[in-house]
């Protein structure tokens, strides 16, 4: 189990394989990545703003709310925060189970939590040069009533 | 009290600062907020619409009318946007 916080980029391959190989006996690896989309060209930077300190406590108490849920061998959650440009890996989770209906729900879980309750904060550039911070999706808040 | 708080995102742009240390009174976060309110108008900008503020008590989520004995660190920002 871990959580790591960092404005430096990480190699998602190489994450998902050292993840699978270090998951022993469980028969079920679950991965998802978070990617900055550019909108079609309309977007041209993206900025992520954290609290140091909550972040990694809010993470980890989700990551063991999922543990208690669901039968997990493993999970992993990545986060970066700073400038980051479209097309560039965000953030990244990874569940492991000894049967894939727990490592699925597990991973949608984290996601579902980690976009709501973990405090992150992002400002979008356009192409044009405007900046604005990303407003809350009600969807994503409707989300977590499901759990 | 002496209470360090936090600003994060546009309510931290809205103040202009990221942190300060604030002497209060005030037994509530509420009760801080109008403080903070009465201060200044970029406070009273950055506090206009609650719906739209979250708040932590020692980095942990806490309500508006959550009380603030005890506590050391309380941090304001809007919904939070991770993943």
């Amino acid at each position: 189990m871990a959580v790591r916080v960092q404005s430096a980029a990480f190699d998602y391959g190489a994450e998902c394989a050292a993840f699978a190989q270090g998951a022993g006996d469980a028969g079920a690896v679950v991965t998802f990545a978070g990617i900055v989309r550019d909108e079609g060209g309309r977007l041209s930077a993206m900025e992520i703003e954290h609290y140091p300190g909550m972040t990694e406590r809010a993470l980890a108490a989700i990551e063991d709310e999922a543990r208690e849920r669901w039968h997990l061998s493993d999970a992993l959650i990545i986060h970066r925060f700073g400038p980051l440009a479209p097309g560039e890996i965000i953030m990244m989770v990874a569940t492991a189970a000894r049967h894939r209906g727990d490592a699925f729900a597990a991973a949608e879980y984290l996601m579902d939590y980690l976009k709501s309750r973990a405090p992150f904060w992002k400002k979008e550039t356009t192409a044009k040069g405007d900046a604005g911070w990303v407003d809350a999706r009600e969807s994503d808040e409707a989300a977590l009533k499901r759990w | 009290m002496k209470l360090r708080v936090l600003y994060f995102a546009w309510i931290r742009e809205r103040i202009g600062e990221p942190r300060e240390d604030v002497e209060t009174e005030a037994d509530t976060v509420s009760a801080l907020i109008a403080q903070l309110r009465a201060r200044e108008e970029r406070y009273a900008l950055a506090f206009s619409d609650l719906s739209a503020v979250r708040v932590a008590l020692d980095q942990e989520l806490a309500d508006m009318d959550a009380p603030l004995a005890g506590v050391r660190e309380v941090a304001f920002f809007p919904p939070m946007t991770g993943g």
